[in-house]
Order: C-alpha cells, then structure tokens, then sequence
C-alpha cells in the first residue's frame, strides 16, 4: 500500500473525519460511516506520525515533507520518505485523508 | 528523529475512548459534557424526577437556542471534552435537534443520546446513519406492552410509537442498548424486556435497569409521593435483586471492598477524578444533572464553560459537611461502594447538601448484610473493627454467595441495576 502513495502528491484530511489536537495528542475522530476499521473508535498517532500530520496541509507534497522533517530532525530523507509514505498508506486505507488536486 | 521512525509499525493507534486512556500525559479539564437538552417529554413517566409536560410553553421559551447550545459544544470541544450526552426531558422533542446534533459531531465530538426512542424519525435515523453518533444510543423502554408502557408512560401512544423508533434503529444499523424500569407495571416483563433486546439486531447485551428511584431534582413536590409509593424497600431489593444470581453477591463484594472508608466531612467523593460536567435545559452548569442546590450551580451566561469547570467547580468539590447527623453516620460510615448517598440525593430529599437519606442508607446496609459484612441490624458507621471484617470479604470473593442469592450494581450517578 506505500508504493501507492505519490511521492509528488499533495495530501490533507478528507472530509469525513475531524482531527482534533488535546493535551498534545493528535485524536482524529471519525465523522461520516465506513471511516476507520470499526465504529466507536477513534484514533491518536504516535510520535512519528504526530510529527508528519502537521505537515499534512493539502499543498505540501509527500517529498517536501519528507525533506522539511529530514533537516528538523537531521535524520535521512529516504528514511523519513518512507515514514511519511507508511503514514499516509495507513490513513487512506481507513479514508481519513485524500489526495489533494 | 531516527530514534522515533516506526518503519514496519503502525502510526495511527486505534483507540476506544472508553476503555483507554488517550493522553500520555495529563488529561484535559473536560472529558463529557451532560447537556440537558430540555426538560419537557412527550410521556410522563410515574417515577421521573425531571419530566414537564411536553408543551409547557414557558420551559419551551427558557430553554437555550441551539446557538446557545452551539457555543457551549465549541467551548467544550475547546477544553478537549470528547464526548457530548444529550438528554432531557426527551431531546427529541427539540426541534432543532439535528442541528445540535451535526454541530457537536462536526467539532469531533461523540454524541451520546438518551431518548424514549417515541420521535426517532426516518429522516434522524438516517442521518445518524451518515453521520454516527459513535455512541450507542441510549432508549428507555418502559414497557413491552401497550398496557405497560401505558400504565408507566402515561401516554397511550407510546408503546407503538417507540416500537417504531427501535425499528429504525435496526433498519439503519445503528448501535443502541435497551434500558428498562423496574416499576409495578414491568416487574413481571424482565425476561420479555431481555427477549426485546436479543431479537433486536442493534441491541447490545442485556439491559439494565432502574430499581431505586429518585425524588424530583427540582424539588417541585408534588410528584414525590408518586415517587416514594413505587420505591421498595430493602427486603424487596434483595428479592428482586436475587434473580440475578451469585454473580451480583461478587459485585457487591467487590465494590464494597474497592470503595471502602469513611470519607469524614468530604462531600463531593464522586467528583474527586474531575473531567465531567453538565449544563441544564436553561444555561445553567451543574456539577452534575441531579443536583441543582443553588450552591453547586452557576449561569453560564454570566461565564464561561471554563471558569465553571477550572475555577466554579474546585470551589464546589471543596465544599465541606457541616450537619451533625451526616458526620456522625455518613462521615464514619464505610459502606461508600453500596450506598447511594451523595449530595445530588440529599439535596433532592432534604434540600441540603449533608443530610442523610435513609432510604439508601437502608438499602446499602441491607446489601452489606447480605455479603456477610454486617450482621442484622447493625450501622457500618458504629463498627470497629471494619479492617478485620474487610479481611474475612476478600478472604471470602470468589467463594460464591455468603446469603441468598442477588443481584445489582451501583452505577453513574443513577440506580441502574443489572440482572
């Protein structure tokens, strides 16, 4: 599912959830049915993924924010590519962010 | 951020609010908002303590606007609350429900709604299909016969026509647990009621349901003798609550023994783990629904949700006992998991905040003779050597019923009893 994510695309939140931050989480909430695996539940990201989702804003491409968090956190961009890739995969999967135009 | 990659993990952890904890750190100053969306209901139940009548036009004309509700929901939402309970009354007598309802779930709220299920439209039910509360829906069915509900109800319409809401429910595939009352119209339906619930495909588990009940939180009294005519006593709570069998003896076991000690002139024990709150049909917050002592409440229009939950409600949880009684019997008295004792009751009875309610102090102590930790007519609050006899009920769990057999379970505020 990660080599499906365009390395070129831009991503952002769908419209069928709303992600909220508390007390320093990142809990995204499930707005329309059929998002995420099972109703009633909501999600929180880990550290990693906390750190990509704010970069997910529609216009960044996939390889910008690889880049961005490459020089953040001075670990290697291919390593991050891949993270941010495996986020994204993830969260298509359960339709709580689109590819944008 | 090497050290934090998660390559061949997952990112997105997949939690239920309920059951774990969200937040590594700390926790937000509002976890659930009770919303009382109103206090007018199209049925009139004997034994409720809140109900007005359906078209009372000058409830109907205090109640907030949706606006007023919407910016409380914002508010809340703000504080990090996740979960919105929608109650009354009958919330669905609003009009303007759907619009709540859309407003809370859009700031990411969890919606959770108490309803007699008697106004659930095709058109609600099917939005609630596109946009789930993810919650289950909460119906009170009162009834599992036109004769039954009618004789609790009081509204001969109202068996068919919440016969028709759960149907929708089903229909649209939308989770819902079945809360019954044991009154004397339904004390004979127990086993129609869990029969209702199994062959109902969005019906999860078995019901629960009230047994002890309330007197009018607004302490307008003349309904309180209705009230205080179906309550049973302790003997009859142990009859009825023996049909649940020895598993109900563990839980009485185990409560007592998790919620054991006199808590002294502290009043406000339930609230001692903060995060919930509650706003009434007219703008007012509450510490909680049932209690509306001038003492405990503020007007939000006058502030903010977050005063009253930061600076109003620590103020509340400090307040202190003063009444003689209370502290020579409730302040020494250990039974703290049995009894329902608690300044929402107080002020319902007695219209104070420390004044023993005897009613459930005579229940809580009749539960403790049952499980062997008082012995016939004994008061918790004069025994001494509690930690002696707290030793022989550990020794004891898990060994099957000491006496009879019975049942029950000390919920939320409430007296929701589980068979």
């Amino acid at each position: 599912m990660e080599d499906l994510i365009k390395r070129d695309a831009a991503y952002g939140p769908s419209g069928d959830i709303v992600a909220r931050e508390i007390e320093g989480e990142v809990v995204i909430v499930p707005l329309a049915s059929g998002v995420g695996d099972m109703e009633g539940e909501l999600y929180t990201l880990n550290e990693t993924g906390r750190a990509i989702w704010r970069k997910l804003d529609g216009t960044k491409k996939v390889r910008e924010i690889a880049a961005e968090l490459s020089e953040e956190f001075e670990a290697p961009p291919e390593v991050l590519e891949a993270d941010v890739a495996g986020l994204l995969a993830e969260l298509l999967k359960r339709k709580m962010v689109a590819e944008k135009e | 951020m090497g050290g934090v990659t998660m390559a061949g993990k997952s990112y997105a952890v997949r939690v239920r609010s309920d059951r774990a904890r969200l937040w590594a750190t700390g926790r937000p100053p509002l976890v659930r908002l009770d919303i009382e969306l109103t206090e007018r209901c199209n049925n009139d139940c004997v034994h409720c303590n809140v109900n007005l009548p359906a078209g009372d036009r000058t409830a109907r004309g205090r109640e907030m606007t949706a606006d007023v509700v919407g910016g409380i929901l914002e508010e809340a939402a703000a504080l990090g609350c996740l979960t919105v309970r929608f109650t009354g009354g009958e919330p669905l007598l609003r009009e303007d429900f759907e619009d709540i309802y859309l407003r809370a779930r859009k700031l990411g709220l969890k919606v959770l709604l108490f309803t007699n299920a008697t106004l659930i439209s095709p058109r609600l039910a099917g939005l609630m299909k596109r946009i789930p509360p993810l919650e289950p829906i909460e119906v009170s069915v009162y009834g599992t016969s036109e004769k039954s509900s009618g004789a609790v109800t009081r509204n001969p319409v109202a068996f068919e026509a919440a016969r028709r809401g759960l149907a929708l429910l089903v229909e649209n595939g939308l989770p819902f647990v079945v809360k019954g009352a044991l009154l004397p119209a339904t004390r004979g339906e127990v086993e129609e009621l869990e029969g209702l619930a199994r062959r109902l495909a969005g019906a999860d588990g078995t019901p629960s349901y009230s047994l002890l009940f309330d007197l009018r939180s607004r302490r307008d009294g003349a309904k309180n003798d209705l009230i205080r005519s179906l309550r049973i006593g302790p003997a009859e709570f142990l009859a009825i609550s023996a049909r649940g069998g020895p598993a109900v003896l563990e839980e009485w076991r185990a409560l007592a023994l998790e919620f054991s000690g006199a808590c002294g002139d502290r009043l406000f024990d339930c609230l001692a783990a903060g995060g919930t709150g509650s706003v009434d049909a007219y703008g007012v917050f509450q510490c909680c629904l049932g209690l509306r002592h001038p003492e405990t409440v503020c007007d939000l229009e006058g502030g903010s949700l977050r005063e009253a939950m930061t600076v109003f409600l620590p103020k509340v949880r400090a307040l202190r006992a003063a009444d003689r009684g209370y502290l020579e019997r409730c302040g020494r008295c250990p039974l703290k998991g049995l009894c329902h004792q608690c300044p929402a009751k107080s002020w319902a009875e007695h219209g104070t905040l420390d004044t023993p309610v005897e009613y459930f102090c005579g229940i809580a102590h009749a539960q403790a003779e049952a499980i062997g930790l008082l012995a016939a007519g004994e008061k918790a609050w004069g025994v001494r050597d509690w930690p002696a006899r707290l030793e022989r009920l550990a020794s004891h769990k898990g060994s099957g019923p000491k006496t009879g057999r019975a049942a029950g379970k000390k919920a939320d505020g409430g007296l929701s009893w589980k068979i």
